[in-house]
């Protein structure tokens, strides 16, 4: 419990004492490539296959002949943007970014960069890592509008390749009874999980201490209470905003 | 001027300090020794505003460092210089933009004023033509000679060392202590050095504070280190057997 509350002590660190706002402006966009650009490969990947894996196996598990074949790209659609893109995406995010995070801050910090920051009358926290913050949360939701959108497309390629739906059927179940809601929702659900990502895994690695064991341990417990994180804040955003 | 009043500090039930008082005159070379846990860096922290202490007083000309309001004590790290034991460059960026980092986050100087004064910092410590590299490609001498351009760079009057010569072969160890010497009398700079290496203490050891359980044990400076009668004392100066053949 103590660790939550320091958790959200370091929170506080973050607005305080802060630099000036050209600095922030050229770390938020350093950090953008590298959160943004930087996992753009990984994302299209795996949300092109899952895309895929869903149409088919929800093909597969359509059997009764009187629903119509359109539908499974109603499901693609749906369990997509309400599900596997913001959440899917969010924690190979946490694997990628959010132990790059821990990892890069336990680093600095057992070397004593955070030290140095520090006598120089430099807020650290502030300095190191309200940038990534900003970053994660405008980054995310685009990498997640990619992933609905390349996810839905290897949902199309695999479907109409292997026969289980034909081109038409597809677009007319992306069509049929489409709630934007969905998008905001989803949306929503990203911006959380960035915030949440970004800064669990850099109070992980602010807070290390010890030597490389420790970071490595750190970066470990990033992903893993980021991911933990990530699924209970998404069973309660669904519960608030789908019910 | 630095002055500290009964700095203690413990961490759980072990007293690391137990009521340190002192001062450090501008233009001299402090050192403060003692061996390993004795509370050396600890003392060094709480004097920095890494570590608060439990109790006690760190005055900057008078001013006091732990009490004051968070702008005073920016104003006053501003003036202070840092070197760490590891150097703790900032692995992302080049020589060059690691002794610049000062000037960019806490000045508004123009880049050719920045360029020339890093370029200065840089000549002065011999590494002009090293400038481009990153940290991970220079030796650990070059990166303590680095670590110390970036601590002169904002002019600070006073400087701390946290163990130069840590990891540095005997030559590069003088040439450490040869700069720090001269930095200091040339800015006039009030210095303090962590150390337990016996060659600085005999080079540059204006003043030496000897730490030993958390107290402190004896003062004095190179000309009287060998020829005290504190047995603490003795048993770490003669704990190399070089220096107690040559004692014989």
């Amino acid at each position: 419990m103590s660790r939550i509350g320091n958790y959200f002590i370091f929170l506080g660190t973050l607005f305080r004492n802060r630099e000036k706002m050209s600095v922030y402006l050229r770390l938020i966009l350093n950090e953008c490539t590298s959160i943004g650009v930087g996992s753009v490969f990984i994302v299209a990947l795996v949300n092109t296959f899952i895309g895929a894996v869903t149409c088919v196996q929800t093909a597969y598990n359509l059997t009764n002949p009187f629903v119509p074949h359109n539908i499974i790209a109603l499901i693609v659609r749906d369990s997509t943007i309400l599900e596997l893109a913001p959440t899917l995406t969010c924690i190979v995010l946490a694997g990628k970014v959010g132990s790059n995070i821990a990892g890069e801050l336990g680093t600095m910090r057992i070397s004593e960069q955070i030290d140095a920051l520090e006598v120089m009358g430099i807020n650290s926290s502030s300095y190191l890592i309200l940038p990534k913050v900003v970053a994660s949360v405008l980054m995310f939701p685009l990498l997640v509008i990619m992933a609905a959108f390349l996810s839905i497309l290897g949902g199309y390629i695999a479907g109409t390749l292997s026969g289980v739906i034909t081109p038409e059927e597809y677009v007319s179940g992306l069509r049929f009874d489409y709630n934007p809601f969905g998008v905001t929702f989803s949306l929503t659900k990203t911006v959380v999980f960035a915030f949440l990502v970004s800064t669990i895994s850099a109070f992980q690695g602010y807070t290390v201490s010890g030597g490389a064991l420790e970071v490595g341990s750190a970066s470990t417990a990033a992903v893993t209470n980021s991911c933990i994180a990530i699924v209970g804040a998404d069973f309660l955003l669904t519960q608030l905003m789908l019910t | 001027m630095i002055d500290i009043k009964n700095i203690t500090k413990s961490f759980g039930d072990r007293q690391v300090l137990a009521g340190i008082s002192d001062s450090f005159k501008p233009g001299q070379t402090n050192l403060i020794i003692g061996g390993s846990g004795t509370g050396k860096s600890v003392l060094l922290k709480c004097m920095i505003g890494l570590v608060k202490p439990d109790s006690g007083e760190v005055l900057y000309n008078g001013r006091n460092f732990l009490t004051s309001d968070i702008n005073e004590q920016k104003t006053i790290r501003r003036e202070m210089g840092v070197l760490f034991q590891g150097s703790a460059l900032f692995d992302s960026k080049t020589v060059r933009e690691n002794v610049q980092f000062p000037l960019d986050m806490l000045t508004e100087q123009s880049t050719s004023e920045k360029d020339d004064r890093v370029q200065d910092c840089l000549v002065r410590v011999g590494l002009e033509n090293a400038a481009d590299r990153m940290p991970s490609e220079i030796s650990g001498g070059m990166k303590k000679r680095v670590g110390i351009a970036r601590a002169i760079v904002m002019n600070p009057k006073y400087l701390f060392c946290d163990e130069p010569n840590s990891g540095l072969d005997p030559l590069t160890s003088i040439k450490i202590d040869q700069l720090i010497k001269e930095i200091t009398d040339e800015y006039q700079i009030t210095t303090i050095v962590i150390t337990h290496d016996m060659n600085s203490m005999m080079e540059i050891g204006e003043k030496i504070v000897f730490l030993y359980e958390g107290k402190k044990l004896w003062e004095g400076n190179s000309d009287t280190l060998t020829q005290s009668d504190v047995e603490e004392l003795n048993e770490f100066i003669y704990a190399n057997k070089l220096l107690r053949e040559m004692n014989h």
